[in-house]
C-alpha cells in the first residue's frame, strides 16, 4: 500500500515537473529570453595583488593610513562608517594623540547638559564615526533620492569586495557605442553614471576620484594617482569590514599546527590499536 | 547493551562502584560508547560521520550559548549587535565565524551520514526507528538553521524569512492567517525576530534529546556495517572502546582540520555577501537564496512553474506555488517511508549492482539540484532543476521499488569475518602474486 501510494505521488510530481519542463522548453525555444545590457556588459572586478591576499597576507598600515586619508577627504562627505570606533584606528598604527585629534575633528551627537536639547560635541576615541546625515530621508533628499550606503562593511557586502570597490571607483566611463546600438533603451538615465562594474550598470554616485593629486599624500608615499587612491581606500575599507583579519589568520596557523600534530598522534594510536586486527 | 556477548560492566574503582550502585550512569556510558558496546569490526570511514555530527552539534551549542550572551534580539539593534560581537567582544569574531561555518559543517557531515545510510541500507529492518528519528533530527536541524540565519537581521535574513514563511501562505484558505500567525505580523519584524531567537535557542536541545533516542534505538539491533550482513557472533565484533574511539579520534582530527581551514582562512566563503547589509524592507535583493544546504530543496520548490488545471477549462486545481511547496515538503517526508518503499532484502548497496548505478545517479542529481537552487531563477537553471527534481521523486518513489523486485543481488558473504578475511586474503594474494609474476618473466 505504501509503495502503491508512493508510486502515485512520485508519478504525479514527476509528471507535473516533466510537463512544466516541456512547457518551459517550448516557450524557451519559441520565445527565447531577451538578452539584457546587464548580462552582456557587466564586468567582474579586476584582481589586485593585495597585501592581505592569501593565508599569510597582512594589511599594509601605510596603505591603510593613505586609504583613511582618502576616505576622510573624499568619501566621508556622503558615506558614513558607523560600525567603526575611533579607538580602533590604533590598528592602523596611529598613536593615542593622533587618534584623539582625529576624533576631536568630528562632531558627534550629544545632549546639551543644561537644556537637554539635542546638540553635538567633539568626538572622543571611544565614539564611533558619526553618521553623515541625521536619517535616510535627509540622505535621500541631499543625493537625488539615492541613499549613500554606510561603508563599514562594504568590502564584505559585495562579491570579491576589495577588488569590486577598486574596480568600481576606477571603472566610470562613457557608455560604449556598442551597448547603445544593441540596446537603445538602455541609455544611462539623466543623473546616473555608467559603470560596467555596477550590477545594473548605472550608478547614482558621480566618479569620486577624478584627478591625480586630489588627495595630498605625505612624504615618501606613492604618487596619488586615481588608481593608487582607489586601491588605498579599497584596502582601508577591507580593514573596516574585517578588522580582526590578522588575528584570525595568525590564530588559524597555530590552530592548524596543533590539529595536524594531534591528528598524526590520533592516526598512530588508531593504527596501533587496530594492529593485528583484520578489518 | 544489545548482544548477549557484550561485556558487562564491573567497576574496578571503588568510587565508580559506589556511584554505579546508586546511579548506573557509568554503566550507561560503558554500554553506549565504551567497551560494553560490540560493534562490527569492518566499519569503513563512512561510519565516522555520526560521531562527527555529534561534535558539530556540540560546537554549535557551545558557541551559540556564548554568542547569545552578546547578541540582542531586537530588530532595531540586532545587526549592530552582531558587528559588536565581531569587533568588540573578546574573540567574538572566532565565536561567530565558528557558529556560522559550524552550521555548514554540521550539514556537510549530516548529508554524508544520510547518504551513507541510503547506500548501505541503514534504513532497513531492524533499524527503521533509527532512520525515522534521524529524519526527525534532520527536519529539526533545518528549522533551527533557518531561524538562526534570520538572527543577524541582514538583507538575506529578512528576505529569506519573508520567502520561507511566505510558503505557508500558499495553503488555500487558512494560508494567510497561518503566515501572519507565524511571523507575528504581516511582514518579518521584531515579533518574528524574537520568536525565532527563542526557538533557535530551544530546538538544539530538542535535537540533542532526539539524538539520545536515535542512539538508544541504534543500540537495540547494534550498528549496521558495509556488508549489510548481521553480526553472527563475537568474532564479528570489536568493542567500541578502544577500537572505534581511536578511529573516530582520527576522523575528528581530519574534520577539525578542514573546519579550521574554512573558519580561519575563508570564513565568508559559504555565506552570502548581502547578509552584511542591514535588513531593509524597502529594498528587495536581486536574487533571494537561502544558505547552500537548502539549495536542493529550494530548487524543487522553484521547479514547479505550471498550475494543475482541468484541461480545456482553465480551472486551477492546485496553483504552481502550492505544488512547489507540497513537493518540497514531500521531498523530505518521503524519507520517512523509505524503509517500506525499498523492499530489497539485501541491505548493502555493495551487493546490489543495479541499485548502485541508480544511487550514483541520485548523488549527481542532488548535486545538480543544489547547483540550480543556488543559481538565479532563470533559464536554463529552471529547466535543469525540473528534470533533476523529476528524477529525485522518480528515484525514491518509482525506481527503488522496481529495482527491489527485478534486481538479482550479488552473493553475500557468509559473515562479517568471512568478508574481512576474504578482503585481506585478496590483498595478500596481490602482494604475493607480484614477485611471482616478475619471476615468471
Amino acid at each position: 500500500m505504501v509503495r502503491f501510494l508512493g508510486g502515485l505521488v512520485g508519478l504525479f510530481f514527476a509528471g507535473m515537473l516533466l510537463l512544466s519542463f516541456i512547457w518551459g522548453a517550448v516557450s524557451y525555444v519559441s520565445d527565447p529570453p531577451a538578452a539584457t545590457a546587464e548580462h552582456e556588459f557587466h564586468l567582474h572586478p579586476r584582481q589586485i595583488a593585495w597585501s592581505f591576499n592569501g593565508p599569510l597576507g597582512k594589511y599594509d598600515n601605510a596603505q591603510l593610513q593613505r586609504g583613511f586619508q582618502v576616505y576622510s577627504e573624499v568619501c566621508s562627505a556622503c558615506h558614513s562608517l558607523h560600525q567603526v570606533s575611533f579607538r580602533s584606528l590604533a590598528d592602523l598604527g596611529y598613536n593615542e594623540a593622533e587618534i584623539k585629534a582625529i576624533a576631536k575633528a568630528r562632531q558627534v551627537p550629544a545632549v546639551d547638559p543644561n537644556t537637554g536639547e539635542a546638540t553635538t560635541r567633539e568626538g572622543v576615541p571611544s565614539d564611533k564615526f558619526p553618521l553623515v546625515y541625521p536619517n535616510d530621508v535627509a540622505a535621500a533628499a541631499a543625493n537625488n533620492n539615492a541613499i549613500p550606503p554606510d561603508l563599514s562593511l562594504m568590502a564584505k557586502a559585495r562579491h570579491d569586495g576589495a577588488n569590486y570597490i577598486h574596480s568600481l571607483l576606477t571603472g566610470f566611463s562613457e557608455q560604449p557605442a556598442e551597448l547603445l546600438r544593441k540596446f537603445p533603451d538602455a541609455k544611462t538615465p539623466e543623473g546616473l553614471h555608467y559603470n560596467p562594474y555596477f550590477a545594473n550598470l548605472n550608478l547614482a554616485m558621480a566618479p569620486p576620484l577624478t584627478a591625480e593629486g586630489q588627495v595630498t599624500y605625505g612624504e615618501g608615499q606613492p604618487k596619488p594617482t586615481v588608481d593608487q587612491m582607489a586601491q588605498d581606500v579599497s584596502a582601508f575599507l577591507m580593514w573596516t569590514a574585517e578588522p580582526k583579519m590578522e588575528a584570525r589568520k595568525s590564530t588559524g596557523i597555530g590552530v592548524l599546527i596543533f590539529l595536524i600534530f594531534g591528528t598524526v598522534l590520533a592516526y598512530l594510536s588508531y593504527q596501533n590499536i587496530w594492529a593485528g586486527k583484520e578489518h | 547493551m544489545s548482544f548477549p556477548w557484550a561485556e558487562h560492566y564491573t567497576p574496578k574503582n571503588p568510587v565508580m562502584k559506589w556511584v554505579d550502585e546508586r546511579l548506573p550512569l557509568p554503566r550507561l556510558v560503558y554500554n553506549a560508547v565504551g567497551a560494553g558496546y560490540p560493534v562490527p569490526r569492518n566499519l569503513n570511514y563512512f561510519w565516522n560521520f555520526g560521531v562527527l555530527a555529534g561534535v558539530a552539534l556540540t560546537i554549535q551549542l557551545v558557541t551559540g550559548i556564548i554568542l547569545a550572551m552578546h547578541y540582542a534580539a531586537n530588530a532595531g539593534v540586532a545587526f549592530d549587535s552582531v558587528e559588536h560581537i565581531m569587533r568588540d567582544v573578546n574573540s567574538g569574531w572566532l565565536l561567530r565565524y565558528a557558529h556560522a561555518n559550524g552550521a555548514s559543517f554540521f550539514f556537510i557531515v549530516v548529508y554524508l551520514h544520510i547518504f551513507r545510510g541510503l547506500f548501505f541500507g541503514s534504513y532497513k529492518a531492524p533499524r527503521e526507528m533509527v532512520w525515522l528519528l534521524g529524519v526527525v533530527i534532520f527536519l529539526l536541524m533545518m528549522a533551527t538553521a533557518f531561524m538562526g540565519y534570520v538572527l543577524p537581521w541582514g538583507q538575506m535574513s529578512f528576505w529569506g524569512a519573508q520567502v520561507i514563511t511566505g510558503l505557508f501562505s500558499a495553503i488555500p484558505v487558512i494560508g494567510e492567517p497561518i503566515h501572519t500567525w507565524l511571523l507575528g505580523g504581516f511582514a518579518p519584524g521584531n515579533a518574528s525576530l524574537n520568536r525565532f531567537f527563542s526557538l533557535h535557542y530551544l530546538l538544539p536541545f530538542v535535537i540533542a534529546g532526539v539524538i539520545v533516542l536515535h542512539i538508544w534505538s541504534l543500540h537495540i539491533p547494534g550498528s549496521s556495517n558495509p556488508t549489510g550482513v548481521e553480526v553472527k557472533g563475537p568474532q564479528d565484533t570489536v568493542p567500541f572502546h578502544p577500537y572505534y574511539t581511536a578511529k573516530d579520534g582520527f576522523g575528528l582530527g581530519i574534520f577539525l582540520i578542514l573546519f579550521a581551514l574554512v573558519l580561519f582562512f575563508a570564513p565568508n566563503s559559504m555565506g552570502h555577501p548581502d547578509n552584511y547589509i542591514a535588513a531593509n524592507p524597502l529594498s528587495t535583493p536581486a536574487h533571494i537564496v537561502p544558505e547552500w544546504y537548502f539549495w536542493p530543496f529550494y530548487a524543487i520548490l522553484r521547479a514547479f512553474t505550471m498550475d494543475l488545471t482541468i484541461p480545456f477549462t482553465g480551472l486551477v486545481i492546485i496553483p504552481a506555488k502550492l505544488l512547489g511547496v507540497l513537493a518540497m515538503f514531500a521531498s523530505i517526508l518521503l524519507l520517512f517511508f523509505l524503509s517500506w518503499i525499498d523492499t530489497s532484502p539485501v541491505r548493502s548497496g555493495k551487493y546490489r549492482p543495479l541499485f548502485k548505478k541508480f544511487f550514483v545517479l541520485l548523488v549527481i542529481d542532488v548535486l545538480v539540484l543544489g547547483y540550480c537552487g543556488g543559481a538565479p531563477a532563470e533559464e536554463p537553471y529552471v529547466m535543469i532543476s525540473q528534470l533533476a527534481a523529476a528524477y529525485y521523486f522518480a528515484h525514491f518513489l518509482i525506481i527503488l521499488p522496481i529495482i527491489a523486485s527485478i534486481e538479482r543481488p550479488d552473493p553475500l558473504p557468509g559473515s562479517i569475518t568471512e568478508a574481512v578475511l576474504a578482503k585481506s586474503k585478496n590483498k595478500n594474494d596481490a602482494v604475493d602474486a607480484a614477485p611471482a609474476a616478475a619471476a615468471a618473466e
